[in-house]
């Protein structure tokens, strides 16, 4: 059952009478987005909710430019995953332009520069973001849990130095593709402008030894920290939901361009070889008044039972099998966490995202020695229609960009379904579920509120904006009545201290 | 004496992308000794983009910044920006200082006053004339390393 078992939570009976709690923004997250809690006089929890600002006026940005500078323009969307857009915005125009098939050379580069932007993006998460809660604990002092402490404590500096280096690896794979530029310019509709260049090859290649290496050491240390506490993590943030991802043909574990497949949380099938292009038949979006992010769900499911997550997990559970030894061994020592069965644990997030940095780097390795990357056709063409889908699987999961364009070539509709909205409904189950079994009757700290955080930085969620400007870095926790009164307000200062204000 | 200049915001953001556009103006002219870089975001990788530098430069936009610009000089500091996916200039320093157990280069942060950062809009009139003045000094500053910025 992919029943919201905390579901009672997400709107309460009576809030009049109710304080609320807003940790507002959730920190190492990309992005701005709040929590929000109701209490009763006991401490006992009404309502918990997760709210996000969406990407807003993005159809407005895009409608009126012309097709072919689509994979350009999406990039500005974000400043975390611009690659991903990229991606996802190329294969529309692909689409757009009547190209069912790159040819090798064309795809192959693509494959690389996505696998380089997930080994980044996934080392930048756990190393940078996630990882200070696990190596220090949920209850260490607040100022402690970043990057810099851990590289000022010496158990775990080497563990923070590969993880910055991965970091560094998959940017210059990234470049070696797309150039060095703001903006990537390698793909176009229906292929790639350039080759790889040899010289790139010969700077990449040598480091994969040590690529390897810190791949493994950061897949082990996940994977000890799990088991370490096991007990706890089948617990923490544990829901049951169905999951989606892409897979190849035969259901291997795909990135870049395949079928979805919805594995049920028994371990059923229950969807295969959906195209892409066609998600709109499957995939519907419910609005709730108080949320700007939209739930989606699959339709044949309904609303209540048909929502999934997307992401690591939900790839690592609905794939059969990892094209590439490593990742694949330890995909199926993964699965034994549940006796085969997909896993559930929100946590478990951390430990698939590893796996995937494991596969990414055998893949860039391999890829690096196929001749077709530095020769062949690097562009085809077909009829031009009025309509292109491109999906991918970003590094946060299921990325689809949907475009319409007129005679003329100008985009006249964009529609797009982030990762993050995918996993809406997961993302506030799972902190109903650490609100009720965590914070409940409790009094509220800031240890157990960075539970919230915690859960909700599994997903990754990039709630990005992209815009950095000085002085919009708000950090304030309110303690607000129902009606509106503040009578508390925690400030998180620069050393990461929380203090009443 | 080897420089590094580092601009980062997005060029999708409005005036959010004055410190891009800034590297893209001096990439114009190249100079000897001289790394121009853009990025949308400080990343702790850049650590190994500053190593190997006398002197780095580090160009932001800022809504609150004195208009056109400001210079200041950077120290490692550890701010809000260890906490976020987008460091801090004073937060990279700090990882800096940690991860290659040394001290990072003289560091100075050119901010440029900005005005409107929404999603696909161009630099405002006000920026471009912000960045006129703010890319003068800078080129000055390029020219003499003894300059005293200001």
């Amino acid at each position: 059952m992919t029943e919201q078992r905390y579901r009672h939570l997400e709107t309460a009976e009576n809030p009049r009478d109710l304080r609320r709690v807003a940790i507002d923004p959730v920190t190492r997250v990309e992005g701005h987005g709040k929590v929000t809690l109701l209490l009763d006089e006991m401490g006992r929890v009404h309502q918990a909710r997760l709210h996000i600002v969406e990407f807003r006026g993005f159809e407005k940005f895009i409608q009126g430019r012309p097709y072919w500078e689509v994979p350009v323009l999406v990039q500005r969307l974000c400043g975390i995953c611009p690659v991903s857009h990229l991606l996802a915005g190329a294969k529309a125009v692909d689409c757009l332009v009547g190209v069912e098939t790159l040819p090798p050379a064309a795809e192959k580069l693509r494959r690389l520069l996505h696998y380089g932007q997930v080994l980044q993006s996934h080392a930048l998460h756990f190393f940078h973001l996630a990882s200070p809660d696990l190596l220090f604990g949920f209850d260490s002092e607040a100022e402690k849990r970043n990057v810099l402490e851990l590289l000022r404590c010496g158990r775990f500096r080497d563990i923070a130095l590969e993880g910055i280096k991965l970091r560094k690896f998959g940017q210059e794979v990234i470049r070696a593709v797309i150039g060095k530029r703001i903006h990537g310019t390698g793909p176009i509709p229906g292929g790639m402008n350039k080759h790889l260049d040899a010289a790139d090859r010969d700077r990449l290649a040598p480091q994969l030894d040590e690529v390897l290496r810190w791949a493994r050491n950061g897949l082990e240390l996940v994977r000890s920290l799990y088991l370490a506490n096991a007990d706890y993590h089948h617990r923490f943030a544990v829901i049951r939901s169905h999951f989606m991802a892409l897979v190849t043909g035969d259901g291997g574990h795909e990135l870049y361009d395949g079928r979805i497949r919805v594995r049920g949380d028994d371990g059923r099938i229950l969807f295969d070889g959906l195209c892409d292009r066609d998600y709109t038949g499957y995939i519907h979006e419910q609005v709730k008044a108080w949320s700007y992010m939209k739930f989606p769900y699959l339709a044949a499911l309904g609303p209540e039972e048909g929502w999934y997550r997307v992401g690591p997990l939900a790839r690592i559970n609905t794939c059969d099998f990892i094209d590439t030894p490593e990742a694949e061994a330890a995909r199926r020592e993964f699965l034994r966490l549940d006796g085969g069965l997909p896993v559930q644990a929100s946590l478990a997030y951390h430990w698939a995202r590893m796996i995937e940095i494991l596969h990414c780097a055998e893949k860039i390795r391999d890829l690096l020695a196929d001749p077709d990357l530095y020769a062949g056709d690097l562009e085809t063409r077909g009829s031009r229609c009025h309509e292109g889908v491109g999906v991918i699987e970003a590094p946060r999961g299921v990325l689809i960009h949907h475009y319409r364009i007129d005679d003329d070539g100008l985009v006249t509709k964009a529609n797009l379904i982030v990762s993050t909205t995918h996993n809406n409904t997961a993302m506030n189950e799972a902190i109903r579920q650490v609100a009720a079994e965590y914070l409940d009757g409790c009094e509220l700290t800031e240890a157990l509120l960075n539970r919230i955080e915690i859960a909700i930085r599994a997903y990754d969620p990039c709630l990005s904006c992209a815009t950095h400007a000085i002085g919009k870095m708000p950090l304030v926790v309110d303690l607000v009545t129902a009606e509106g009164e503040t009578v508390q307000r925690l400030v998180r200062h620069g050393d990461g201290a929380v203090a009443a204000a | 004496m080897k420089t590094l200049i580092l601009g980062y915001g997005n060029p999708g953001r409005g005036d959010d992308g004055l410190g891009p556009e800034l590297v893209a103006r001096l990439e114009k002219h190249p100079v000897t000794a001289v790394t121009l870089l853009a990025a949308l975001q400080l990343q702790p990788e850049h650590v190994f983009d500053l190593a190997d530098h006398d002197r780095v430069l580090l160009v932001d936009a800022g809504l609150e910044t004195p208009a056109p610009f400001t210079w200041d000089r950077l120290h490692p500091a550890r701010d809000p920006g260890v906490f976020t996916h987008t460091l801090s200039p004073r937060a990279l320093l700090a990882i800096y200082r940690e991860a290659l157990h040394r001290e990072p280069p003289v560091t100075w942060l050119v901010t440029i006053r900005g005005e409107r950062f929404g999603l696909g809009e161009s630099l405002s009139e006000a920026a471009r004339r912000h960045l006129a003045r703010a890319l003068e000094s800078v080129t000055a500053w390029l020219a003499d390393a003894r300059t005293v910025p200001g």
